[in-house]
């Protein structure tokens, strides 16, 4: 099938005042490559602080002013320009950011979800929008702060919904709600994929980005190293990373065992694999090497130059 | 992707504003005995390649006291502002850490200073001390806190609600302590720039109390002094003796401002990496 | 010598929201060497409990104790501190790491090494620390040789497995070598398993 979203070796960086005038490039996201399909959720997983956010921003092409990007996103197979996003985002692109704070504090729920649609019908399908997410009529006149964590959750998602988007982006959808709220609002994402729409799901959290997600790429120091289908979690033998599976480790259900050191920040990185420094197995070869490419490897892609299987 | 470096770019015209300013300061001090000589040989002359502005009805040369004025006016501004901005400073802290009762006080005292008209204030204020340079300063500097008070205790409100404040307050760390430490750092950028701001009030509040014959004494060649001189002399057609120094007064206030403004941009964190 | 920390019949309502408290007539004890963990739906008043048990907030009834002692209004610092989900906004962004490391006194080398702190952070400013540095660095200024008590709201809910693997197994080993009450607020039940010694559930 022909995929709602490609993105190929997109890089994002940040043009910083370092001291004075002084200028430094600082490099967030380096080559990055996903795909999805209609009817898929893609997980992108990466701790906090990795500039994930940044690729919801730059596929939307809502980046800051400060910043620039490379590579090619390709948007049901023709180039997403500038200006086609423009015209795209918002109704067959949309994004559900992070909580509340996205929300205008003095405006009505119902009005925010309704939002600039000028159509006779829009206030009866934003009404349709709300109450597919188990919000009553009434919430329409609460103000955002008399929501709840779970609520302004489910309005930003109806909000993001009333125009039947073909792609969602969700920016870290889940912090700060319990596993049950969690599971709910990560199970409307599920919905609308089978809806026929794709789903790029932005979070740091592997654990539940698994239980919904088709395929989970592992972002490390900026960098895609790894993308799985969801099912070769089950089983570490299955994971193609180092990395992938120290994080399989260290989850609670799994060990809970830590490996030693911290993600490099990716604009120390010259050469080599950033990974290197955390690795069991890394050789000389591993800290030299330029530019590892991100390969094909047993029916997923890995960042590495020795990927081999657990004994 | 930008490629002009706004930042350079934004300094420059900082640079500028505070260069020009600064060159008109020095040059009035400079020019102060020349804006006082008279020579009735030469009054009352159109503005000319000698005189580009112009000599008055004593002869003065009217480049020489526009420029000696505008230098009294930025040296008056800079002292007022910056009494001001203290006070304003104080005010806002006290106001937002003292307690409910220091509150409602500091709150009551900017109210009555925001309730009276500037220009009534200032006069009065001027001719309780005796009007002149001590009548003007002390006017100005008690009148023009109040907004930048009220900025800064806001600020300082939030900031007393940050989690780094309240951690620093568990372990321990002095009430006083931590405004030096952690509020004073906040407060720069919203201070130097109400102070910068405060500048073209305090000058033109100065101008008009002046003017109006309730500030500077008449023999100083201020331009609230000048300009209220020209007055008589407009309705005879010597437009010059007013035309010039008011624009130079107008120039000097936008200079202010736009400096006050580009270094908010510098400062404020939301536009610094533009 | 063990110590209690003790909320007794706690309720609280927010300025400005009149009606609903968001506790009522809670009531939680924590011995020295326990770790307890927290668990109920968002929005039930976890964080409001932690920061009323740290004494950031006054009950409008009941009381928070530590060996009997009210905890709001102690002197110098706190035997109970806080930890924040969101360790960015718990340093001041425009001092330097070391200064606000000074505030909790000179730091124990150990401590400094065991949470892999380096010592180039110290000139750095919060904005060049990745989020589970800055929690690491907040860990270490939390257990001030005064602490008894630390509590975790959330503290790794926003960080990658590893880093999350590697505080707790720092934080289990440090709690048990000074005999720290610790509270631990997740919404991870497996977290909750594997790190707690009691698990407590507040009442809806």
């Amino acid at each position: 099938m022909q995929p709602i979203l490609e993105i190929e070796h997109m890089s994002i960086h940040f043009t910083q005042y370092a001291k004075g005038t002084r200028r430094r490039e600082l490099p967030v996201i380096k080559d990055l490559s996903l795909q999805i399909a209609p009817g898929q959720v893609v997980a992108v997983v990466g701790a906090s602080g990795s500039g994930k956010s940044l690729l919801a921003h730059g596929i939307l092409h809502i980046l800051p002013r400060n910043s620039h990007m490379e590579g090619r996103i390709l948007y049901d197979g023709s180039e997403l320009t500038d200006k086609r996003a423009a015209k795209l985002r918002g109704r067959e692109i949309v994004l559900v950011p992070q909580g509340v704070t996205y929300l205008d504090p003095l405006m009505k729920v119902g009005d925010q979800v309704r939002g600039e649609d000028a159509a006779p019908d829009a206030a009866q399908r934003a009404r349709k929008a709300l109450t597919r997410y188990g919000l009553a009529p009434e919430t329409e006149e609460l103000y955002p702060f008399e929501l709840s964590g779970g609520m302004a959750r489910r309005v930003l998602i109806a909000t993001a919904v009333t125009h039947e988007p073909r792609l969602i982006i969700a920016d870290e959808p889940t912090p700060g709600l319990d596993a049950k709220a969690a599971a709910r609002i990560l199970g409307h994402f599920r919905e609308l994929a089978e809806g026929g729409a794709g789903v790029l799901l932005i979070t740091h959290d592997l654990e539940l980005a698994l239980t919904i997600a088709d395929q989970v790429a592992v972002f490390y120091a900026g960098q895609t190293i790894e993308v799985a289908s969801a099912a070769d979690f089950a089983d570490p033998a299955n994971l193609r990373h180092p990395f992938t599976r120290a994080l399989w480790r260290a989850m609670p259900e799994h060990g809970f065992q830590p490996i030693e050191g911290a993600q490099p920040y990716p604009g120390t990185l010259a050469a080599g694999c950033p990974f290197a420094g955390q690795c069991d197995r890394s050789t000389p070869q591993c800290r030299e090497a330029a530019d590892l490419p991100l390969r094909s490897w047993q029916g997923g892609m890995v960042r590495c130059l020795n990927p081999r299987r657990e004994e | 992707m930008t490629t002009t470096n706004r930042r350079r770019s934004t300094l420059f015209l900082v640079l500028f504003a505070v260069a020009v300013l600064a060159a008109i300061t020095v040059a009035g001090i400079l020019l102060n005995g020349r804006a006082m000589e008279s020579d009735f040989a030469r009054k009352n002359l159109m503005p000319c390649l000698e005189y580009p502005f112009g000599t008055d009805w004593m002869g003065r040369d009217m480049l020489a006291r526009t420029l000696a004025g505008l230098s009294l006016s930025i040296r008056i501004g800079l002292l007022t502002a910056a009494v001001s901005a203290c006070i304003a400073l104080v005010m806002g802290i006290i106001s937002a850490t003292m307690g409910r009762w220091a509150d409602s006080v500091v709150c009551f005292c900017i109210d009555l200073v925001m309730g009276i008209p500037h220009i009534l204030l200032v006069m009065l204020i001027s001719i309780a001390c005796g009007k002149g340079f001590l009548g003007v300063v002390t006017g100005v500097a008690l009148s023009h806190w109040t907004s930048l008070a009220r900025v800064i205790r806001g600020e300082v409100m939030q900031l007393r609600q940050a989690p780094y404040i309240l951690a620093a307050r568990k372990l321990g760390i002095r009430r006083w302590d931590i405004v030096r430490r952690h509020m004073l750092v906040h407060l720069m950028p919203q201070f130097l720039t109400g102070l910068i701001l405060l500048f073209p009030h305090a000058i033109l509040h100065e101008a008009s109390v002046t003017f109006l014959g309730f500030g500077l004494s008449s023999e100083q060649p201020a331009i609230g002094v000048i300009l209220s001189e020209s007055m008589r002399y407009l309705t005879t057609g010597k437009w010059w003796l007013a035309l010039f120094p008011g624009i130079s007064l107008v120039i000097v206030v936008l200079l202010f401002a736009l400096l006050g403004e580009r270094i908010r941009l510098l400062l404020d964190p939301a536009s610094a990496q533009e | 010598m063990t110590m209690t920390l003790q909320a007794n019949n706690v309720t609280f309502t927010y300025r400005g929201r009149h009606g609903a408290p968001v506790l009522q007539n809670i009531s939680l004890t924590i011995q020295s060497g326990e770790r307890v963990g927290l668990k109920a739906p968002s929005g039930r008043g976890k964080t409001t409990l932690c920061r009323l048990l740290a004494g950031y907030e006054r009950p409008q009834s009941g009381q928070v104790l530590l060996d009997g002692k009210p905890v709001c209004g102690m002197r110098g610092v706190c035997p109970v501190q806080m930890m924040w989900q969101h360790p960015e906004t718990v340093v001041d962004p425009l001092l330097r790491l070391g200064v606000t490391l000074s505030e909790s006194g000179p730091v124990d080398r150990r401590l400094l090494e065991e949470l892999h702190i380096e010592d180039g952070w110290m000139e750095r400013f919060p904005a060049e620390l990745s989020g589970g540095e800055l929690q690491r660095f907040c860990l270490a200024r939390a257990l001030n040789p005064a602490t008894r008590f630390l509590l975790c709201d959330e503290i790794s809910a926003m960080l990658d497995l590893v880093t999350q693997a590697q505080i707790w197994s720092f934080l289990i080993r440090e709690a048990e070598r000074r005999d720290l009450g610790l509270l631990i607020v997740s919404h991870s039940d497996s977290l909750l398993e594997q790190v707690c010694t009691r698990i407590e559930t507040l009442p809806v």
